[in-house]
């Protein structure tokens, strides 16, 4: 029976450090979460707490201590999610600040995005969309969250269309008055350019 | 005959002692049998019955349309909602879930439907929204409400309407967007100033199951706050900012796009239960008039045929009086 002992010490230590490497690893949303709860039955018994958001989500991984060799990146917008938990080598997000790469490891960064191509890079495979503006998320554990409110495959985009669009908001933008038609007409030349850079470059 | 009239005397005096209800026992008296109708009497209108099931038999047409038309909507909805449903988890998955948070201003945004006929789903919420309120209420403490849809506007403006600080329905007048729900939050954030927004929603599970869910929404201040204060915003420090100049104008700018975001989720999620929900009351309805119409019918044969057998006796013993 001792025979086995330390073979049972030992993989229960190993099992413990593998579920929580750190003491301080605890997750936090619980603590709160039950707060709620509480606080909740207490004031209205009668009635169940109602459910909050991370009730319907998977929890994110914590940070591993080394880099992994892939990126994890949701995509999402309004009406699908492009890639939900895909992973990749590499994206590259159209920042307001500039291009931005990002691999695995990456700084913990929010962005905002600004009218451009986003291409996800998996292997040799680049698949490029133009996305209109919204925010990405880049956390610590190498995951990357993207969502935009528009976008679409760069190979969709009809190149005269654009050219006409450019025309016409650059006409619209020397002619424009007051200050909410000239802001409107360059947020449609600078969608425009990027497109047309886009598409050209 | 004497004998008779002292029984008659007697039992006048002796009926308000014997029994509670005096003229049910002098009717009981006079008429010696009285039964249920169904037995072979044959003075029920077959015509009462017979305008009952046709009402019946309408009303039941009319609820197995509406179950169709919900059925319908709700297959579209449906995939629109689960394909929103990425949109908010990345807002969650950054700025933490903060059910708990103690502000001072609290909106609390209650989603419901304009149209009835749908279920519990309009009162759960709000329901759920006066929960929040007592929760969230104190000294120092604000609680408004901002309501979308017909239908808890009507439960609300009874007794909290001091507290109504914005109301907005017909939303479903044309189908859901982006686009709309964006407008929408916008004119919330223009018009109603908040330390945290908590939107109120049913979230479609399946066509019987609606979970009441409140979601909430930090102003940038109050995460600013938090995040300097650690907790569970602690890690938010840790982020690097790029694009405008300062930390403030970005979480600004992040902050209300996760309410348009959270809201387009919100009320795809609600218009969905509200179909659901709809679905299966008018299903169920479906069901209890075709029971009724059952139940009609066998009333109205049973009287029908009641009727023929006293006809055909009266005949039979007509006959056979004659003959004798």
């Amino acid at each position: 029976m001792f025979r086995h002992g330390s073979r049972f010490l030992t993989r229960a230590t190993t099992t413990m450090k593998w579920r929580r490497p750190f003491s301080t690893d605890l997750p936090a949303e619980s603590v709160a979460d039950s707060n709620f709860i509480e606080a909740w039955r207490k004031v209205v018994p009668n009635v169940e707490p109602p459910k909050t958001p991370s009730a319907f989500m998977a929890a994110r991984p914590a940070t591993p201590s080394s880099i992994p060799s892939k990126l994890t990146v949701n995509f999402v917008l309004p009406y699908s999610s492009e890639l939900s938990g895909k992973e990749v080598d590499m994206v590259i997000i159209p920042a307001t600040t500039g291009q931005m790469g990002v691999l695995p490891g990456h700084v913990a960064t929010i962005a905002e995005l600004k009218p451009g191509v986003l291409s996800v890079h998996e292997g040799n495979d680049v698949t490029k969309y133009f996305v209109s503006g919204g925010f990405a998320f880049v956390h610590a554990n190498s995951f990357a969250d993207i969502i935009a409110v528009e976008a679409v495959p760069l190979d969709r985009i009809d190149a005269n269309l654009v050219q006409k669009g450019l025309a016409e908001f650059t006409q619209k933008l020397g002619t424009a008055s007051t200050d909410v038609e000239k802001a409107e007409a360059q947020i449609g030349v600078d969608v425009h350019s990027a497109l047309n850079a886009a598409l050209t470059g | 005959m004497a004998m008779a009239a002292l029984r008659r005397e007697g039992r006048r005096f002796a009926t308000p002692l014997i029994s509670p209800n005096p003229t049910n026992a002098l009717r009981s008296s006079l008429i010696p049998s009285q039964e249920p109708v169904s037995s072979g009497v044959r003075c029920i209108s077959t015509q009462v019955v017979r305008n009952r099931m046709k009402s019946v038999k309408n009303i039941q047409k009319i609820t197995k349309a509406m179950k169709m038309v919900a059925a319908s909507k709700l297959r579209a909805i449906q995939t629109k909602t689960e394909n929103s449903r990425g949109l908010w988890q990345p807002f969650t998955a950054l700025l933490g879930d903060t059910p708990s948070v103690d502000v001072k201003k609290n909106v609390i945004v209650t989603i419901s439907s304009d149209k009835g006929l749908c279920g519990g789903i309009n009162s759960t919420s709000v329901k759920i929204s006066r929960a929040i309120h007592k929760l969230n209420s104190g000294p120092e403490k604000e609680n408004k409400y901002v309501v979308l849809g017909e239908k808890a506007k009507a439960q609300l403006l009874r007794d909290s309407k001091k507290d109504i600080e914005l109301i907005m329905t017909e939303l479903q007048k044309n189908p859901l967007n982006y686009t709309q729900v964006s407008v929408i939050a916008d004119d919330i954030l223009k018009n109603v100033e908040f330390d945290a927004l908590r939107i109120v929603y049913n979230k479609f599970q399946s066509v019987v199951a609606f979970l009441p869910t409140m979601s909430t929404v930090l102003s940038p201040e109050v995460v600013e706050r938090e995040a300097e204060a650690g907790g569970k915003l602690g890690e938010l420090d840790s982020y690097e900012v790029e694009g405008a100049e300062t930390k403030a104008e970005v979480l600004q700018n992040l902050a209300e796009f996760q309410f348009s975001c959270v809201m387009f989720n919100a009320v795809l999620e609600n218009a969905c239960s509200e179909q659901g929900a709809r679905m299966s009351a008018m299903d169920s309805s479906s069901r209890n008039a075709g029971d009724m119409l059952d139940r009609l019918t066998l009333t109205y044969n049973r009287t029908r045929q009641a009727s023929i057998t006293t006809e055909l006796i009266e005949i039979i013993s007509g006959a056979s009086a004659l003959e004798g």
